[in-house]
């Protein structure tokens, strides 16, 4: 589904990743785990041209979106996003939020739209709030929100920028419970995140990063247990 | 006392009833509102055109928005209206009142611009993020997302710039245009009596202000709605 071939980025002279492969099949979870300015967010930013590769490939369904010509408005429609801080429309109610790209890009008119838009509240417990701006909402609330958002638009893939990072600890759970239940539906996904239990307990593949580049890469038991390299066994070690 | 009010009721008799001359006034009113009315719109059409030129990746499209602002905030309002009414417009027939829109329009639009550019810089990224993520183009994140959450925020400065605007019409009186300024002006010449018509003046652009300012700030409250927890 994803696949990244020889990846290069540099912001001026700094080079923050130096060249990576990576591939995701469909289905799969992969963690990415690592330091901070070790590129994980970099890396997942790449994924959907948030960030413009300097070098390398990235291709998602075979099709390359960092190539010149490449709709990337289209591919990123497949490819749902959550970011670190939310990034919910402040100026838009809960609904809006949520129906605004479907209709916007033609995918379902306004009634679908609220339907699908109903159906995913409900499926996070949070359908009391539909006409309640985000102000209203917890930080937890509004990151569920933010998933339903992106889930609205039927992506086949879900990217996750530190989904939890910018949570209360009491809100980390009910953020990391509704990407469990995605992960179990069969989503493919990937997560940049600090939480290891998750990364444990849901992660297909972890991989670790450090200095621009991949570092170790592997099922979470041999990650968590086994880890080969120097540098992953320090930073689980700082971590755990 | 007695005489003292008599003398004002006559200097009030002589401003503004004699002749007609409140009308001088009331047609002064007409000629500000329409000339800051058409000017607003022009200010505000030139101000997101500019703006959008300072915000954009063409270095010249850059260049050109430097160089008027900097040309209009490097000379007087009084010294434009002048060049634009004397050297620009000289042959062409249009009304009055239009042209001195045109040049007040083209003034306001450096002010708006800086405001517009202000405004939709100050919109967290993470919003324009968010909107192309999820598949929307630059400019239905723009139009959707951005230029929603800009408004918001710039609308207080655009009323100021709005406020400033009609005073600053006050000037027209240079190119012949009988404004409320002027209008009371005249009175003033015409009467050689200069407190009744100035104040007069004075207390008409307060009053129309004053208004404004009223039903600004009830569209802000309305544009906060979303900010209420």
């Amino acid at each position: 589904m994803i696949s990244v071939k020889n990846l290069h980025k540099s912001f001026g002279d700094l080079e923050v990743l130096k060249g990576i492969d990576l591939e995701v099949k469909q289905g799969e979870v992969v963690v990415v785990i690592g330091p901070s300015g070790s590129g994980k967010s970099t890396l997942i930013r790449c994924l959907n041209m948030l960030e413009v590769p300097t070098d390398g490939e990235v291709y998602i369904d075979g099709e390359m979106i960092n190539a010149p010509k490449a709709n990337i408005d289209l591919m990123r429609q497949k490819m749902g996003m959550v970011f670190q801080h939310f990034n919910l429309f402040p100026h838009k109610t809960v609904m809006e939020n949520i129906t605004l790209a479907p209709i916007r890009l033609g995918k379902a008119n306004k009634a679908e739209a609220e339907n699908t838009a109903r159906e995913l509240l409900t499926r996070i417990g949070l359908l009391d709030k539909a006409e309640n701006y985000p102000v209203q909402l917890s930080g937890g609330q509004k990151q569920r929100i933010a998933i339903a958002r992106a889930l609205a638009m039927h992506p086949e893939i879900m990217l996750f920028d530190e989904p939890t990072s910018a949570l209360d600890p009491e809100m980390v759970g009910e953020v990391l419970d509704l990407m469990k239940d995605l992960a179990k539906s069969g989503m493919t996904m990937v997560v940049v995140t600090h939480e290891m239990g998750f990364a444990r307990e849901v992660g297909t593949r972890v991989i670790f990063m450090d200095g621009g580049v991949i570092v170790e890469e592997g099922t979470p038991d041999q990650i968590f247990t086994s880890a080969k390299n120097e540098r992953t066994q320090s930073f689980l070690s700082k971590v755990l | 006392m007695n005489t003292w009010w008599e003398s004002v009721v006559a200097k009030f008799q002589m401003c503004f009833i004699t002749d007609d001359r409140y009308m001088l006034l009331v047609k002064g009113f007409g000629v500000t509102i329409e000339t800051s009315l058409l000017a607003v719109v022009i200010g505000v059409i030139i101000g997101m055109i500019i703006a959008l030129f300072a915000l954009s990746n063409s270095k010249a499209l850059r260049m050109i928005a430097k160089i008027y602002t900097d040309i209009i905030r490097g000379t007087p309002s009084v010294t434009q209206l002048m060049i634009i009414y004397f050297v620009i417009f000289a042959t062409v027939p249009l009304p009055k009142w239009i042209i001195a829109s045109i040049a007040f329009g083209i003034n306001s639009g450096a002010y708006v611009s800086e405001i517009i550019r202000g405004g939709i810089l100050s919109v967290d990224k993470g919003q324009t993020e968010a909107g192309r993520s999820l598949g929307l183009s630059a400019s239905q994140t723009m139009k959707d997302i951005v230029i929603p959450q800009a408004v918001k925020n710039i609308f207080p400065s655009l009323c100021n710039e709005f406020i400033v605007l009609i005073k600053e019409t006050a000037i027209v009186g240079y190119v012949g245009l009988m404004d409320l300024q002027k209008a009371g002006d005249f009175i003033k010449s015409a009467t050689f009596e200069a407190f009744l018509p100035l104040i007069a003046t004075a207390v008409i652009y307060f009053t129309l202000i004053k208004i404004l300012t009223i039903l600004f700030s009830r569209v802000e409250t309305n544009l906060r709605k979303s900010d209420i927890r």
